[in-house]
Formats: structure tokens, sequence, C-alpha cells
């Protein structure tokens, strides 16, 4: 059974990506008690499946590093991976949380030495990689997962294989008999901080990427891109193994379209123009990148990183939105529309088309449980409504890394404000 | 005609004026409607480009374009709209005002069809199917219609049979009981039509 010792001068953190990190050890840092709610096995959010951070351009191991540290050194900070809150009930200075806890059937004595990995044959889709490649059914989440343990994944449970991949490990860490379990969090205050997801392109029915094995996300360039991914950091196309040397970007796939997503999704643009450099990185000269767009939004300082992505003559940019996708012989996908400087038709073929899914919340305000006022896409307001739950990072809004932290610390501090009441009143 | 107070901003008159013109400020030129529309590499002012050239103040040009009247209607324009601009009433809006204004396109197929249906809808109240085909056949003339109605013909033997089409309504064809409460119904409907659109 997990033991939780929390109280009314405790902090709840739901959501370890960057923001939630970022939330809950400032607030530890400042003295208070935090627990800190995950979903996935390990810490770090989608920050953790890029490849490299805009603006700078470095690989976001090492921001990411220095936060795993921070909260592995702070004995106020209590992780529980693998888990959800189901519910809230309660006031500002008051509130219990219910939380659900999947099984991972592996304990605090791993070593991460992967000797259970060897040992199983059973292989589940990669979701640190969107899906585009397999691990075996015991596995570390990603190479620098928070905390570094394995996880059985619950399709072997109940077969020999999982008594196989018990006996492989000499450390007693394999615990086939660990169960769903709900535990009660007291708190005096919540950051809510689960992020975003990207909107799903399926749905985006001209385009075609349910239908064009060359039309991918945003999010799955991030993966291709990144030598630890699944191709080994080499861009090459899903269809055939080609490498995709002339690749097109469609800005606003999702967002800014009464048919899909409102808002404009705010990072898109930047992630886009950034993505054109792993292009550039990838194949020098050879590298081609045509971004078709509505219009840039490079806000504030990154207007320079735009210019300069802007003198690159290896990439184009396409004032249009592009109507369809159709696909060649060759299984090039071909961009349809017509282009807004001068109304000219196109129809180009492209070797890998990269959509700029736009970012909805993972928790739709909708489904957190609890009474919160949202804006018309589900992200949190600022409400006085919200009693003592503060939106952080991307479930209050779509942001930038440097944002997300900026809006995280500002809902620590208003929580950290709610337990300072609560201490006074209870002496 | 005062018009004239108009000339100065043509997205003001369109706004009050034309139907759901008021929606003509929302396109955002992304050219999706453009580059979705199935006629569109076949005329010359996709409504894409049409907005531009409302904003821009182009009346003349926006009238007399031959574009309006191609539309179809098939609606792939207002499905795909990011902003869910009422692109195919818009255009349709545009057409009535430049009929209305004097600037269609003369000898327009469309507006042609268009104008023969009304008349003979309006006649009787009721669509007279035989009328309506001669009509349309003959409009380029004599022999030209012998052709076009030898080249349908199968077409109204199937649309007699199904009871569609009769050949005795050339003597006159049916219509509504009271013609004249039809007539003035029509007539008050434009008065109010053209009052509030200000149309002369
Ligand atoms: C293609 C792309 C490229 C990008 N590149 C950059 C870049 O180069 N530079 C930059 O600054 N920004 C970039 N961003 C934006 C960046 O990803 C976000 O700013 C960042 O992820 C925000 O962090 P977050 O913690 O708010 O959300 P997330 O990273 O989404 O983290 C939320 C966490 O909450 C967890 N969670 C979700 N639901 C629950 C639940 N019910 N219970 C418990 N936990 C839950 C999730 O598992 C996750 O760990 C990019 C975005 C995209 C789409
Ligand atoms: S569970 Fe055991 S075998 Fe697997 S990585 Fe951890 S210590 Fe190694
Ligand atoms: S950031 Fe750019 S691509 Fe993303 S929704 Fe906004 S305009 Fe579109
Ligand atoms: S699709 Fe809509 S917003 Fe885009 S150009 Fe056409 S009318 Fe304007
Ligand atoms: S409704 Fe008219 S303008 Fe719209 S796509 Fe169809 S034909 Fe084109």
């Amino acid at each position: 059974m997990t033991e939780v010792v929390a109280t009314n001068q405790t902090i709840l953190v739901v959501g370890g990506g960057i923001s939630g990190m970022t939330a809950a050890l400032e607030a530890a840092e400042c003295g208070k008690e935090v627990v800190l709610i995950e979903k996935n096995p390990a810490l770090g959010g989608r920050v953790s499946q890029l490849y490299r951070y805009f603006p700078k351009l470095c690989h976001p191991t090492c921001g990411l590093e220095i936060n795993q540290r921070r909260v592995k050194q702070n004995k106020r900070i209590r992780v529980l991976t693998m888990a959800e809150v189901t519910g809230i009930t309660g006031a500002p200075g008051d509130y219990t949380a219910s939380v659900k806890i999947a099984p991972r059937y592996v304990n605090e004595n791993c070593t991460a030495c992967g000797d259970c990995g060897d040992a199983a044959e059973t292989t589940v889709d990669d979701a640190f990689n969107y899906n585009m490649g397999k691990v075996k059914a015991a596995y570390l989440p990603s190479r620098m997962a928070y905390p570094q343990r394995y996880v059985v994944d619950p399709v072997v449970i109940g077969t020999p294989e999982a008594d196989k991949i018990k006996a492989a490990c000499k450390y007693d860490a394999v615990d086939l008999s660990m169960q769903e379990e709900t535990v009660q969090v007291k708190a005096g205050a919540v950051v809510w901080a689960t992020g975003w997801k990207p909107y799903d392109a399926n749905k985006i029915q001209p385009y075609g990427y349910d239908r064009f094995a060359n039309v991918i996300t945003s999010v799955e360039f991030e993966r291709l891109s990144d030598p630890h991914g699944p191709t080994g950091g080499k861009i090459l196309r899903p269809s055939d193994g080609k490498e995709a040397r002339n690749v097109a970007f469609i800005q606003c796939a999702g967002s800014r379209d009464e048919n899909h997503l409102r808002h404009c999704s705010r990072i898109c643009c930047m992630a886009s123009l950034k993505q054109t450099n792993y292009v550039r990185e990838a194949f020098g000269d050879e590298g081609k990148s045509t971004i078709y767009y509505i219009d840039i939004r490079a806000i504030d300082r990154f207007e320079d990183f735009y210019q300069k992505v802007q003198a690159d003559p290896n990439v184009k940019f396409i004032k249009s939105k592009v109507a369809r996708i159709l696909e060649d012989k060759e299984g090039n996908p071909v961009l349809h529309g017509v282009d807004t400087e001068g109304y000219h038709r196109y129809a180009t073929p492209y070797d890998l088309v990269v959509l700029a899914v736009g970012m909805e919340p993972s928790v739709s305000a909708a489904n957190i449980p609890a009474e919160i006022v949202s804006d018309s896409s589900g992200f949190i307001e600022q409400d006085q409504a919200n009693g003592a739950i503060f939106g952080a990072g991307c479930a209050a809004n779509p942001l930038d890394v440097n944002r997300a932290v900026q809006s995280a610390t500002a809902s620590a501090l208003r929580a950290i404000q709610v337990i300072n009441r609560v201490a006074r009143a209870e002496g | 005609m005062s018009i004239e107070k108009y000339t100065r901003s043509f997205l003001k008159e369109v706004e009050e004026r034309v139907e759901e013109g008021h929606w003509v400020k929302m396109c955002m030129q992304c050219g999706v409607c453009a580059g979705s529309c199935p006629l569109g590499p076949h005329w010359e002012h996709t409504p894409q480009k049409i907005f531009m050239m409302i904003r821009a103040g182009k009346r003349e040009e926006v009238l007399s374009s031959d574009s309006m009247w191609m539309c179809t209607s098939c609606y792939q324009c207002i499905v795909r709209c990011p902003r869910k601009l009422p692109i195919t009433h818009i255009m349709h809006g545009l057409a009535y005002l430049a009929k209305r204004e004097g600037l269609a396109p003369k000898n327009q197929p469309t507006a042609q069809f268009g104008q023969l249906f009304w008349d003979n809808l309006t006649k009787t109240g009721r669509v007279n199917e035989l009328k309506l085909s001669l009509g349309m056949y003959f409009k380029d003339g004599f022999s030209q219609g012998i052709k076009n109605a030898m080249a349908m013909q199968s077409v109204g033997l199937g649309m007699m049979k199904a009871k569609r089409l009769s050949p005795m309504e050339i003597m006159g064809g049916h219509g509504v009981k009271d013609k004249s409460g039809f007539q003035a119904m029509l007539k008050k409907a434009r008065e109010l039509e053209d009052s509030r659109r200000k149309l002369a």
C-alpha cells in the first residue's frame, strides 16, 4: 500500500511535465510540502519528447536533468507516478483528492540494469516515441526517465513470460502482486499542470493523415530527428524508409479553425521554424524545407529566430493554407491549394509532409474532477470561482517552455499564499 | 439611384446590401475556399479573390465578374472555411446585387436560366417544366434548339414516364388557385427586400 503523508498545508501538484515540476520545486524550495502526481511512469512531460528546444536549440536533456536533480534532492516533494486524480472534494485550505495509482510491477529496488527487458519477448507500442516503434514488455519509459525505474506492461501479467521477467531480476525488484490502488491525499491548494496533447490529425480529413504514410505530425517529426528516436535520428519517411530531403510543413493544422480548434496554438510556428533546422542539420544544402502558413506568429523576441530562418536559402515560405493533400504513384504527398500572394494554384509533391498540429489541453477543464472555469477550448481560466485550484503551464494556455515555467511559478506563489493562510489559522 | 454614397467603401455597401455580406470582413485570406472549390481552376475570381477585391473597393470588377454565376452551391467552401463564412450565400447575394445594378455579365448562361426560371415560376405559381426546358433549348435560336432538344430526348422521355413532365403543359399548364394573391405576395416581398437592401 502506498502511503502519502499530507495535510492541509500540503500543495498537490497534478502533472509532472516542466510546469508541474517547476511548481513543485518552487513550492518545496520555499519550505512547503508537495505531492506531485504524474500519470506516466516518468516525469518530464512532452518536453522530454522534443529533440531540441527553440530558441537556443539546445537539447531538452540539459534543462530537465537539472530539474530532476532538484526533485531528487528535495525531501519535501513526494512523487507518485502512474497516478491520476479521480476526484477532489473540499474547499480552499482543506481539499481531499482521490488518487488512483496503476501497478508498475517494479518497486524501488530497481537499478535499471535492464535484465528484465532482455528476458521479455513480447513487445508493446512505444508511447514515448508516439507509437512509431516498439519496446519490450519490460521497459524503461525513456533513456532519461525519472525515476530510472523499469515498468512491466500489464499485457504479460498472468503469463509465464511475467515469471521469466521476475526470475531475470537479481534485485528482487519485480513484484507481480501489485494491484491498482486508490489513496486519499489532503491538500490546502492544488496546482493543475496536466499540460497539452497534440490535436488528433485524423480529424483533418483533407490532409489524409490517416491515409498517407508520409503525412506525419510535428510531434512525430521531433522523434524522427532525435538520435534516440525510432530511426536513430535519421529523417526517413515512413512509407519506404527513403531519406526525406524535401519536407513541407503545414501550419495551423487543426488550429485557428472553427471546424477544429478555435485558438491559435501559439508555439507551432516556432516549432516548424525550428524543425527546418533539423532538415538542414541532417542533409545540409541538400535538405529543403517549405513552410505553408496563414501568417507566421513568432512572438516578441522569437522574431530574431524567424528572421534567421527566412535568410536560409533552403527554406521557402508560401502564404497559403493548403486545401488538400493527395498522393502520387511514388508515395509522395502532393499539396494542393492557392497561394495568397498572387493567387497561383499549386500542386507540389514532397518527400514528407509535417502537420504543425495544434495544442489542446490534455485534460479538458470539463473533465477535471472539480468545478473549474475554462475558456471555449477547455484551458483553465484564472478565476476566483476555482477556489485554490490553480492552472499552470499548457493546462491554462498554449505556451512555450519559457512561458509555461513562468506560469507555473505564478501558480506556485498563489498556492503558497493559501498555505500560509492555513498555517496562520492552524497556528 | 443613390449608390454614390457607397462608392467610397464597397465593403460597407456589400455589408448592407448583400445577403450575409457582413461576413466578408471575417475572411483571413487563407485560400482554403479557393483550393477546395471544384470550379476553382475554371473561373477567374475564386471566393478568396472576390472577398479581397471587395475590400480593395473594386466594385465594377466584382459585380461584373462571371464567377458568382458559376457557383454550383456544392457547399464545399462553407464546410472547409476555417472562419465559417457562408461563402455560397455571399456569392449568390453578390450575383443578385450585380443583376439588380445592371452589372451582371451579358449572356451569362446561369443568369439567363435564372431569369427564365423566375419568369416561368412567377407566372402561375408553379414551374412549367415543359416550357422551361423548351425555353432553355431555344434560347440560342431555332436550329440550336432542335439540336438541344434531340440531345436531351431520352431525359425528356424519362421525365414523362415518371410523370414529372406533361406534354399538355404546352396548353398553359397548371398553377396555384389564387394567382393574383400570389402575385401580390411576391410584389410585397420584393418591396420589403428592396427597401431593406436599398435596391431601387
Ligand atoms: C511540435 C512541438 C515542438 C515544441 N518545441 C518547443 C521548443 O522547441 N521550445 C519550447 O519552449 N517549447 C516547445 N514546445 C512547447 C512545449 O512542448 C510546452 O511548452 C511544454 O510541454 C509545456 O509543459 P507542461 O508541463 O505545461 O505540459 P506537458 O509537457 O504536457 O506536461 C504535462 C504532464 O502532465 C501529465 N498528465 C497529463 N494528464 C494527467 C493526469 N490526468 N494526471 C496526472 N498527470 C497528467 C502528462 O503525462 C505530462 O507529464 C513544442 C510543442 C510542440 C507541439
Ligand atoms: S526490474 Fe530488476 S531486472 Fe529490471 S531493470 Fe530493474 S533491477 Fe534490472
Ligand atoms: S502558432 Fe502559427 S501554426 Fe500555430 S496556430 Fe498560431 S499561427 Fe497557426
Ligand atoms: S476559406 Fe474562408 S477565411 Fe479562407 S480565404 Fe476562403 S473565405 Fe477567407
Ligand atoms: S459552393 Fe460555390 S463557391 Fe463554394 S465550393 Fe461550391 S461551387 Fe465553389
